[in-house]
């Protein structure tokens, strides 16, 4: 965070230093297009608030952890879809679910998941690509988690 | 009046969040919490990512993109777009406004939905993080697998745009 303060502020310096002009016109851009998707993103962080709120770290530790395989991947695969669990509190949580048991092919599913499929974030994304594709991107991923939580079985 | 409307259901959550305060209702204050440690996350780094995103629109020539990202690049433009996903931190859904600039400056489809995937799955402030909870062998292997996945999604998402007069919006 404080590497992106500081890489902002050296290229608004540099920026200002070559043509305030234009820089003014990218700043307008940028912050225009940030308040156009303001107030989706409020109604999206509002969703992942309540829905962090509904399936807390021990429900998560309860479905994932008593099952195993394809089953497993599927429920890993379903959580991972619907929670935005940010990854400093996201990692602690796997290295729990590892001590209690869940596999390592399991958890890779439900990182993956995690990051590259988001059914709340689906609002906000449709913003930029639309709704059938990023409907489309989401689902490719959601099979492309499994595709490596099966390849990971192999290897590990 | 027009303000209100883009903003009801922010204002309905947030009046909801006060009334759990004011009514000490737990469950209502628990989710406020939550909302407010997410806000709190975007509220710095998403306004300042679009700075850099304008910046980036208004110097950058398209040409220069294009010819290193775009329809003609081959395997050097695809490691580019990784390399540049791997740099950068945030939740995925700050990769997508630079995903717009990348496409406006003349990234190819491929290359866009390539730089999403390694994003959200490979960027390397959160693989060291992932290695210190995880071990470093869970790590790696998941990078080595995760990366040639990703790079043929985006061959799936090229093929499957190819025809769809694809094209990714400003907000």
């Amino acid at each position: 965070m404080q590497l992106l303060i500081i890489i902002t502020a050296c290229c608004l310096l540099v920026s200002v230093v070559a043509n305030a002009r234009k820089t003014w016109i990218g700043v307008k851009k940028g912050l225009t297009m940030f308040l156009n998707l303001l107030p989706i993103l409020l109604l999206m962080l509002a969703l992942v608030s309540i829905v962090l709120f509904l399936i807390p770290n021990e429900t998560l530790i309860k479905y994932m952890g008593k099952s195993s395989g394809i089953e497993g991947w599927l429920i890993a695969a379903f959580l991972g879809s619907i929670a935005l669990i940010p990854g400093f509190i996201a990692y602690p949580l796997c290295s729990v679910l590892i001590k209690s048991g869940v596999a390592y092919a399991t958890i890779a599913v439900f990182i993956t998941t995690l990051m590259m499929v988001g059914i709340i974030t689906l609002p906000v994304e449709a913003k930029f690509f639309g709704w059938k594709t990023s409907i489309v991107r989401n689902a490719l991923s959601f099979f492309a988690a499994l595709f490596i939580g099966f390849l990971m079985m192999i290897f590990l | 009046m027009k303000l209100l409307k883009k903003y009801i259901f922010p204002i309905l959550f947030l009046a909801f969040v006060g009334l759990s305060y004011a009514f000490d209702f737990a469950s209502g204050k628990q989710i406020g919490l939550n909302f407010w440690m997410f806000f709190k996350e975007m509220i710095l780094f998403l306004p300042l990512m679009f700075i850099l995103i304008g910046l980036f629109d208004v110097w950058v020539p398209r040409e220069k993109i294009e010819k290193h990202i775009g329809r003609e690049s081959g395997w050097k433009g695809t490691g580019l777009v990784i390399l540049l996903a791997m740099l950068q931190a945030g939740p995925l859904y700050g990769a997508f406004p630079f995903a717009y600039i990348l496409w406006k400056k003349g990234c190819n489809i491929r290359n866009i939905f390539i730089y999403l995937g390694a994003f959200a799955t490979i960027k390397i402030p959160m693989i060291t993080f992932e290695i210190g909870f995880l071990g470093l062998k869970f790590s790696l292997l998941r990078t080595l697998i995760t990366l040639p996945v990703f790079i043929l999604t985006g061959y799936i998402m090229e093929w499957y745009l190819k025809d769809k007069n694809f094209e990714v919006k400003q907000p």
